[in-house]
């Protein structure tokens, strides 16, 4: 029997569209967003009920430390011995640094904040040298990176910023096994070897911050839309989980999420159509990128701004200042990327650190604005506000000439 | 619903034949479903916004035809654009006075990029794919380390009139967009271009290079002026979308794959050769109203690319098996291009 070539193209399609239909949905095609991304439940790969309480609470915990240096603080900390790594002569030891990535104006800031905390770091003698090298989000890369930190026997305190948390574990375990003092921060990684692991509270804190606000400053029935970045990235997706908690308890009712990849093109876009089809009232973003562009389409649309939790990049809080916003900037830490080199000068020199280190994260709130504003009149925008390092060398310059 | 129809005046005399015909079918179709999704998408003012939206990717896709067309590829227009916002944003600064000379700056950059690829593909005989491809990842290099990987400065408002804003008080449509002016008469401009002397030598090289140069085309000037007005329309693209929603790290990225989809999806046929400007402008459309009509649905955005790359394959698929039924009126019809060359008196 001869079958049009045509036919079995088709049928070969249909079959592949059918087989993609019938087997194996993916366990979060529900969380995903259900029929129009308005799901209040958070998705159970993304939820963790003790963890999210804990974080919660966690806000209210006055953290130990300098109140002038949050970097240096942590919340409610375990105190472990480093005397073991304790060398002879600091002044030598060179500090390596595996970056994930600078891909990001967050990581920009970040590492910016890092390498100026080693230079101060060497002035003061703590510690000689500082190495970093930079994966651009690849795995594969961060692996090789790790291994050619350990096999060149060159670093006496190896810093770990992980891409992703399963696939390097493996790494940061070769990292422990080599002896030197390994310190992760930001994304964890399923481990416990590296001597302490630096985090602000986390995802969780920072999407019910941004949620709890709009629920406070919205009238019971108005409509949030929420922009998301990208999906599966678990401080993302932590953040977003912890929204639809928040929105979930409360009148509010979700018009949906969608995802801009932080274009502001695309935000831009989305929010204009949005806007055609009805009222907008409430703006939820899992990260500021593009903040600016989302209230933009409320100017071109002739609409009242709505109230929104952006995050503390500047050109949002310039914003936020000039047109008199409700508005809310949550913060995911910056000056958490001091905290490692710290920690390495600490570890080196045989001092006690926490285990788990975990940083301060409160939100910049109105009251907070002008101050913020102030204290980052000169930098550019796409920097972030809570970045810390004011009292580093080479400020402002450092930041200013990215 | 008068839309789809007076976007392709010149498309309807050919709209049964080929891509032209099936990309003008399926915006129409797509048109009608948001239409009855949400009707009021056509009441002038949610149809500009459209239009604001969709005129970069037009440009773009123009710029784009002429170099597929000519039978090359141009990868970097992403890349392009986004460097020529991250460009603009730092050398202005927020400061008005340098919009003008800085939009004339970018123009010439645009210039040296295409310059680059064009030469680079004619003279060393690279691969397009290549070049463009090297292209894209120079100018992406070399804009992080520019920039440390965040963009610094600020556009003036200035530079932003012409992605932004538009003429107001229009009847009808509110506000007519800059942005949809310059798309337009870049079209138009690109219509007349694809008729003179130098667009029949350009879709003649593209058919057949051979030929071409045989019958007294300047093969390897004809397709590197394609590459230097795929790179101008990148430019003109940056400025719109630069000013329609600021600065941002991330944009122009994926571009050039969207830019290339809108023509292809236009029927304009990779390896060079067939395929009409108001084709490629209508694949655009289509592109970005797929983009509209899939927010509309409620699509989940993580299925959205693998919708759009099955409504693609499709598309294309029907419209060349309804090209492979007559074969001989193509056949027929190409080389009469290159042999049109020798009798324009213009050029002996």
């Amino acid at each position: 029997m001869r079958l049009p070539p045509a036919f079995l193209a088709g049928a070969a399609g249909l079959t592949l569209l059918l087989t993609a239909c019938t087997t194996d949905a993916p366990e979060g095609a529900d969380g995903a967003g259900g029929e129009n991304g308005a799901a209040t439940t958070p998705d159970a790969e993304w939820f963790d009920q003790a963890e999210f309480d804990a974080q919660l609470a966690q806000r209210e915990i006055t953290p130990e430390g300098p109140d002038a240096e949050p970097w240096a603080q942590a919340i409610e900390p375990e105190w472990i011995d480093t005397a073991e790594f304790a060398i002879d002569d600091p002044e030598n030891a060179r500090v390596c640094f595996s970056n994930a990535s600078v891909s990001n104006p967050w990581r920009v800031t970040g590492s910016i904040t890092m390498r100026q905390q080693a230079e101060a770091l060497i002035e003061e003698g703590r510690i000689g040298g500082f190495s970093s090298s930079d994966a651009a989000d690849d795995d594969n890369q961060q692996i090789s990176d790790i291994q050619a930190f350990v096999d060149s026997g060159d670093c006496d305190a190896i810093i770990i910023s992980p891409s992703t948390t399963a696939t390097l574990t493996p790494a940061v375990e070769t990292a422990c096994e080599s002896g030197v003092p390994v310190i992760v921060f930001d994304r964890g990684v399923n481990s416990d070897c590296m001597v302490t692991f630096i985090h602000p509270i986390g995802g969780y804190a920072y999407g019910a911050d941004a949620a709890e606000f709009l629920v406070e400053n919205l009238e019971p029935g108005s409509t949030v839309l929420a922009l998301r970045i990208l999906p599966g990235v678990d401080v993302l997706e932590h953040r977003w989980a912890a929204a639809q908690q928040v929105f979930g308890d409360s009148d509010l009712e979700l018009l949906g999420f969608e995802f801009t990849e932080g274009d502001g093109a695309q935000i831009k876009d989305l929010v204009s159509q949005h806007l055609q089809r009805g009222e907008v009232d409430g703006i939820w973003m899992d990260a500021g990128d593009g903040a600016v562009a989302g209230l933009e389409a409320f100017e071109d649309a002739g609409r009242p701004y709505p109230v929104i939790a952006g995050e503390d990049e500047l050109s949002f809080m310039r914003k936020w200042d000039e047109e008199g916003l409700t508005a809310i900037a949550p913060v995911y830490s910056n000056f958490q990327w001091r905290t490692p080199m710290l920690a390495a000068g600490m570890i080196l020199a045989g001092e006690e650190v926490p285990a788990e280190w975990v940083l301060p994260q409160e939100p910049i709130r109105q009251d907070e604005l002008d101050d913020y504003l102030e204290r980052n009149s000169e930098m550019p925008s796409l920097h972030y506000a809570k970045f810390g390092g004011e009292d580093l060398p080479g400020f402002p310059e450092a930041w200013v000439d990215r | 619903m008068t839309r789809p129809t007076r976007l392709s005046p010149g498309a309807l005399s050919s709209a049964l034949r080929g891509g032209t015909g099936t990309v003008a079918v399926l915006l129409t179709l797509i048109f009608l479903v948001i239409a009855v999704q949400n009707p009021s998408f056509f009441e002038g003012p949610p149809l500009m916004a459209f239009a604001k939206k969709a005129a970069p990717l037009v440009v773009l896709a123009l710029g784009q035809y002429l170099v597929i067309v000519s039978g090359e590829f141009d990868l970097s227009v992403g890349s392009l654009v986004g460097a020529q916002v991250v460009i603009a944003a730092r050398l202005i600064d927020g400061d008005e006075a340098s919009t003008l000379p800085v939009i004339g700056l970018m123009l010439l950059f645009g210039l040296v990029v295409g310059l680059v690829n064009g030469l680079i593909t004619t003279v060393l005989r690279v691969p397009s794919i290549i070049t463009t491809l090297g292209t894209m990842l120079i100018l992406f290099g070399a804009v992080r380390y520019w920039t440390g990987g965040a963009p610094t400065g600020a556009l003036s408002e200035g530079f932003r009139v012409f992605g932004r804003h538009g003429l107001d008080g229009v009847p009808v449509i509110g506000q007519l967009p800059w942005a949809l002016v310059i798309a337009a008469v870049l079209t138009v401009g690109a219509v007349l271009l694809m008729r003179s002397p130098y667009g029949r030598s350009l879709m003649a090289t593209g058919d057949n290079d051979t030929a071409a140069a045989f019958s007294g085309v300047r093969v390897r000037r004809v397709r590197t002026l394609a590459f230097v007005g795929s790179s101008l329309a990148a430019t003109v693209a940056a400025i719109l979308i630069g000013g329609f929603a600021g600065v941002t790290a991330q944009v122009g990225q994926g571009l050039e794959f969207t830019a290339i989809t809108a023509v292809v999806l236009g029927g304009v046929v990779l390896g060079g050769g067939r395929g009409s400007v108001i084709a490629a402008v209508l694949g655009a459309l289509t592109v970005e109203a797929l983009f509209t009509l899939f927010n509309q649905l409620y699509l989940p955005s993580t299925i959205q690319p693998a919708a759009q790359g099955l409504i693609i394959i499709a598309a294309v698929a029907y419209a060349s098996r309804r090209g492979d039924r007559r074969p001989p009126r193509h056949a027929r019809r190409r080389p009469v291009h290159p042999n049109d060359r020798p009798l324009d008196p213009s050029r002996r």
